[in-house]
């Protein structure tokens, strides 16, 4: 059995490339805007919960962890793995022709190696089939 | 000879990582232990669906892990700088949750994953040069 996936899950990892990215980005922006925090000032955490960008990166990333946790009840781990680092690309591109930033050689060939990785996993089965683990576990979760 | 705050960057880093690969991993053990959230939400509608995630022991174990981690991030981001931490966390987290797949998951890490494995962290360290 292949596992070929379904529109919607596709859909699925699409949601997780975007969510994470953006959602990070948000929480840089906050974070940058709170300060430094050290041991001595962890009540800055506290503070963090306050700023418009670091909530706006929590609700996205709590989207971003719905749709993971979603897509890892049919897929492997090391399968979506590649759709949470395309989230990298899909910024720098944005950057590149929204923005038009510069993109450097070294980015480039980023881009390339993280699009070549989403295809070479893209192209095998998503879930490794364990017939007899997943017997226990349906046991173990009744 | 390594300085302290090189020392602390690199300790915040591995730590944050580590909780990530701990995270990840028991998170997937618990949804493979479900089986297929459409299936469930189907037969037991959505709430259903979320009652079952929310009471799987390695879910939680795994969910914890990940809030740890969200405020370690935190941390490390702020004694860090982003082009350091993000890239060096997220190639270690790669890196290691494809060994605790393949250890603790017992998926099939065949060499079109670990060559895409080895892409991504590689990839994600150049992105941010």
């Amino acid at each position: 059995m292949t596992h070929r996936l379904k529109p919607s899950q596709y859909a699925v990892l699409v949601a997780i490339m975007l969510t994470a990215s953006v959602g990070d980005s948000l929480l840089s922006r906050g974070m940058e805007q709170v300060g430094q925090v050290d041991l001595h000032h962890l009540g800055l955490l506290w503070h963090a919960l306050f700023n418009p960008f670091v909530d706006a990166g929590i609700v996205l990333l709590i989207g971003f962890f719905a749709c993971y946790t979603a897509a890892l009840s049919w897929a492997d781990l090391t399968f979506v793995m590649p759709a949470t680092a395309f989230g990298y690309v899909v910024i720098a591109l944005l950057g590149r022709f929204w923005l038009h930033e510069q993109l450097s050689l070294s980015r480039w060939a980023g881009i390339a190696l993280i699009v070549c990785a989403v295809g070479f996993v893209a192209g095998g089965p998503a879930r490794t089939e364990h017939p007899e683990l997943d017997q226990m576990d349906a046991g173990a979760a009744r | 000879m390594l300085s302290t705050q090189t020392l602390h960057v690199w300790s915040s880093i591995t730590f944050v990582s580590a909780l990530a690969v701990a995270g990840e991993v028991l998170i997937a053990a618990g949804m493979r232990q479900l089986g297929d959230l459409d299936d469930i939400r189907a037969h037991s509608g959505l709430f259903g669906a979320i009652r079952a995630v929310l009471t799987n022991g390695k879910f939680v174990i795994g969910a914890l892990c990940m809030a740890v981690n969200f405020f370690a991030m935190l941390f490390a981001l702020s004694i860090a700088d982003l082009s350091l931490a993000a890239p060096a966390i997220a190639s270690f987290t790669y890196i290691g949750n494809a060994f605790a797949a393949k250890i603790f998951l017992r998926e099939k890490v065949d060499h079109r994953r670990w060559l895409a494995t080895g892409f991504v962290a590689v990839g994600v360290a150049l992105l941010a040069r």
